[in-house]
C-alpha cells in the first residue's frame, strides 16, 4: 500500500489541513508521498520533506498549476496514481474542488470529509450536517480521499528527511484561466485551525458591532473570528469567515457564539469544539442545547463586560 | 445557449434528521422531502439566463424515485422549459451520477451545466466535479458569481481565504454557492402552468450507466452527544468557569 497526499500549500510552507491529511494517509498503512504542484513552491516542497511520517516529497513546478486549477492539476494526479493505491487530499476548498475530477478519471468513488479511518478500505464520514455519521467500506482498488483537517492531529512538520524528486506538469489542459483572486487580509490566527474562535450572529446587526463588539474579545483572547450564514448573508463579515455545514467546519478548544440561535447548518461546522460558550438573549436558543457554558443576556453588554474582565 | 440543471430531492433543510435503531440509515418515512437547497440556486440562475436572453432553453434533470418528479416540477414552476426523470430505486452514488448526466449532457448538448455545490444529505460535493471530468471540461465550482462571455464564463469562486475568479471556456460545469443568488419562490399560476410542461421518464439502463455503488455503508450512528451545559448568571460567572475547565488562562 502507498498513499499519495496532494498538499495544499502557499509556496513557502503547507497549509495545517495538509499536515492532518499526512496524519490520516498514515493510518491507511504503507508509505506516505507527498505531492506539491505548483510554481516556484520549492519551500513548500522542502517543508513537506520534513514532515514526520513521509517518506518522498514529488515536486511539479510548473507555470500552469501555479493557480491550482483543477483542469490541469487533475491530469498529473491521474498519471502519477498509476503508482499508489491511495489519494489523500485535505477537504478544503482547494482539496473538494481537485479530488472528485481525479477519482472520475480513475472512475472510482469518492470517500469526501472522512473523520475516521477504520481500516484501509473502511472510514467515517458524517452526513446530514453532522446528524449522523456512516461508516462506509469502499470496493474501488484506488480510494480517493478527502479528509476533515479538524477529526485528526496535525502531523509533526519537524522530524522527517524525505528526499524531494521533481515530476514534470502535464501542461495547460486549455479548458481554464486563472482571473485573480481577492484574498481577505487578517492577522489573526485561521478560523480553522484557532485554538479559540469568538463568532457572531445576526443579532450583531452590523458590520461596525463585529468591529467594537467581538473584535476586542478576539484580540484579548488570540481568537480567530467566525460568523454565522446569516451575519454573513446580511454583508457582516466576508463569507470565508461562514462557520457551518456550508462555511467552515472549526474544532477549536473554545468556541464563543454571541447572538447565534445555533440552526442546525450552523451546528454542523462547530459542534466538535471541545468548549462551547453561548451568550444569547432568547433562553430558547437551540444553541443552549449544546453550549456547555450559556449565558442568557444581552451580548452588546456582555461582551464588553468580559472583554474589559479578562 | 442551453443549460442543463441537474436537482435532487432531498430532506428539507430544516428537519432534523433520527437515525434508525436498527443503524441502516436515517429515518425517511413521513419526512418532509424538498429540493435540494443548492439545486434551487442553480434553478433560480438558470432562469435568470433565460430571462437576461442569455439562455434559450433552461433543462432540468433529477435522478431518482418516482418522487422526484415533484422536485421537477418545482423547477418547472420556477421557470424552467422541460425536465428528464432517470428513474432509480435507492440512493445513487456521485460517480454513477456523473455518469448519467454525462449521458444527458451528450443527447442535449448543453452550453453550461449549472448544479449545486453539494447535496445536504449525503454532502458529497463531488458530483459536478466528476460531470466535468467525465465530459472533458472546465469547473467552475463553488460559483458566487457567474457572467457568461463570448465562448467563455466568468466564474467568481468562493474559496478558503476569500474570492476568486477563473475563466472557463464553454462547455462548462458550474456548481453554485449559497450567495449566488436568492431564489425565487414559485407563483401559482407557474405552478399551475408547471403541470403542462413536459417531462421525459427514462432509466439508467436507457443510458448503459451501471449504477451499482461502489461504496457500502456498513452502519449509520448518531454522532456523540455532549454533556448536558449549565446557564451561568453573569460574565463573572461565566469568566471563573472557563478559567476552571481550563479553556482561557
Amino acid at each position: 500500500m502507498s498513499v499519495l497526499v496532494l498538499a495544499e500549500h502557499d509556496n513557502t510552507g503547507l497549509k495545517d489541513a495538509t499536515l492532518a491529511a499526512v496524519t490520516a494517509a498514515s493510518k491507511l498503512g504503507g508509505d506516505v508521498h507527498v505531492l506539491v504542484a505548483g510554481q516556484g513552491a520549492q519551500a513548500a516542497a522542502d517543508a513537506a520533506a520534513k514532515v514526520e511520517g513521509v517518506a518522498k516529497v514529488l515536486l511539479a513546478d510548473d507555470a500552469s498549476l501555479a493557480n491550482g486549477l483543477a483542469e490541469n492539476l487533475a491530469p498529473l494526479l491521474v498519471d502519477l496514481m498509476a503508482g499508489y493505491d491511495a489519494l489523500v487530499a485535505p477537504a478544503t476548498s482547494f482539496g473538494k474542488n481537485v479530488a472528485p475530477r481525479v477519482a472520475a478519471l480513475l472512475d472510482v468513488a469518492q470517500i469526501s470529509d472522512i473523520t475516521a479511518v477504520e481500516g484501509p478500505d473502511t472510514f467515517q464520514r458524517p452526513i446530514y450536517a453532522g446528524n449522523a455519521i456512516a461508516t462506509v467500506q469502499s470496493s474501488d482498488a484506488k480510494k480517493v480521499i478527502t479528509v476533515r483537517a479538524t477529526a485528526f492531529p496535525k502531523a509533526n512538520a519537524a522530524g522527517g528527511s524525505a528526499a524531494v524528486e521533481a515530476v514534470a506538469g502535464k501542461g495547460d489542459a486549455g479548458l481554464s484561466r486563472f482571473v485573480g483572486a481577492e484574498l481577505s487580509k487578517s492577522d489573526r490566527p485561521e478560523l480553522t485551525s484557532a485554538k479559540i474562535v469568538v463568532s457572531g450572529g445576526r443579532a450583531l446587526g452590523s458590520a461596525d458591532a463585529f468591529k467594537t463588539v467581538i473584535e476586542p474579545l478576539a484580540d484579548k483572547l488570540g481568537a480567530a473570528i467566525g460568523a454565522s450564514r446569516a451575519a454573513v448573508d446580511a454583508g457582516y463579515m466576508p463569507n470565508d469567515y461562514q462557520v457551518g455545514q456550508t462555511g467552515k467546519i472549526v474544532a477549536p478548544e473554545l468556541y464563543i457564539a454571541a447572538g447565534i440561535s445555533g440552526a442546525i447548518q450552523h451546528l454542523a461546522g462547530m459542534k466538535d469544539s471541545k468548549v462551547i460558550v453561548a451568550i444569547n438573549k432568547d433562553e430558547e436558543a437551540p444553541i443552549f442545547q449544546v453550549a456547555d457554558f450559556g449565558l442568557v443576556a444581552d451580548l452588546f453588554q456582555a461582551v464588553p463586560e468580559m472583554t474589559s474582565k479578562l | 445557449m442551453k443549460v442543463l440543471v441537474p436537482v435532487k430531492r432531498v430532506v428539507d433543510a430544516n428537519v432534523k434528521v433520527r437515525v434508525k435503531p436498527d443503524q441502516t440509515g436515517v429515518e425517511l418515512a413521513n419526512v418532509k422531502m424538498s429540493m435540494n437547497p443548492f439545486d434551487e440556486i442553480a434553478v433560480e440562475e438558470a432562469v435568470r439566463l433565460k430571462e437576461k436572453g442569455v439562455a434559450t432553453e433552461v433543462v432540468v434533470v433529477s435522478i431518482g424515485e418516482q418522487k422526484s418528479t415533484e422536485t421537477l416540477r418545482t423547477a418547472l414552476a420556477m421557470g424552467a422549459d422541460r425536465g428528464i426523470l432517470i428513474k432509480a430505486e435507492g440512493a445513487v452514488e456521485p460517480l454513477a451520477v456523473a455518469k448519467l448526466l454525462a449521458k444527458v449532457a451528450g443527447e442535449e448538448q448543453p452550453q453550461l451545466i449549472v448544479m449545486g455545490k453539494q447535496a445536504i444529505d449525503d454532502d458529497s460535493n463531488q458530483t459536478g466535479q466528476m460531470l466535468a471530468a467525465l465530459l472533458g471540461w472546465a469547473q467552475g465550482t463553488f460559483a458566487s458569481k457567474v457572467e457568461p462571455a463570448e465562448g467563455e464564463v466568468s466564474v467568481t469562486r468562493e474559496v478558503d481565504g476569500g474570492l476568486e475568479t477563473v475563466a472557463l471556456k464553454l462547455p462548462a460545469v458550474v456548481t453554485t454557492d449559497l450567495r449566488l443568488n436568492e431564489p425565487r419562490y414559485a407563483s401559482l399560476p407557474n405552478i399551475m402552468k408547471a403541470k403542462s410542461k413536459p417531462i421525459a421518464e427514462k432509466s439508467p439502463a436507457d443510458y448503459g450507466v451501471d449504477v451499482t455503488p461502489r461504496l457500502t455503508t456498513l452502519k449509520v450512528t448518531e454522532p456523540p452527544k455532549r454533556q448536558a451545559g449549565i446557564k451561568v448568571g453573569s460574565v463573572d460567572e461565566l469568566i471563573g468557569k472557563l478559567k476552571e475547565v481550563g479553556a482561557i488562562a
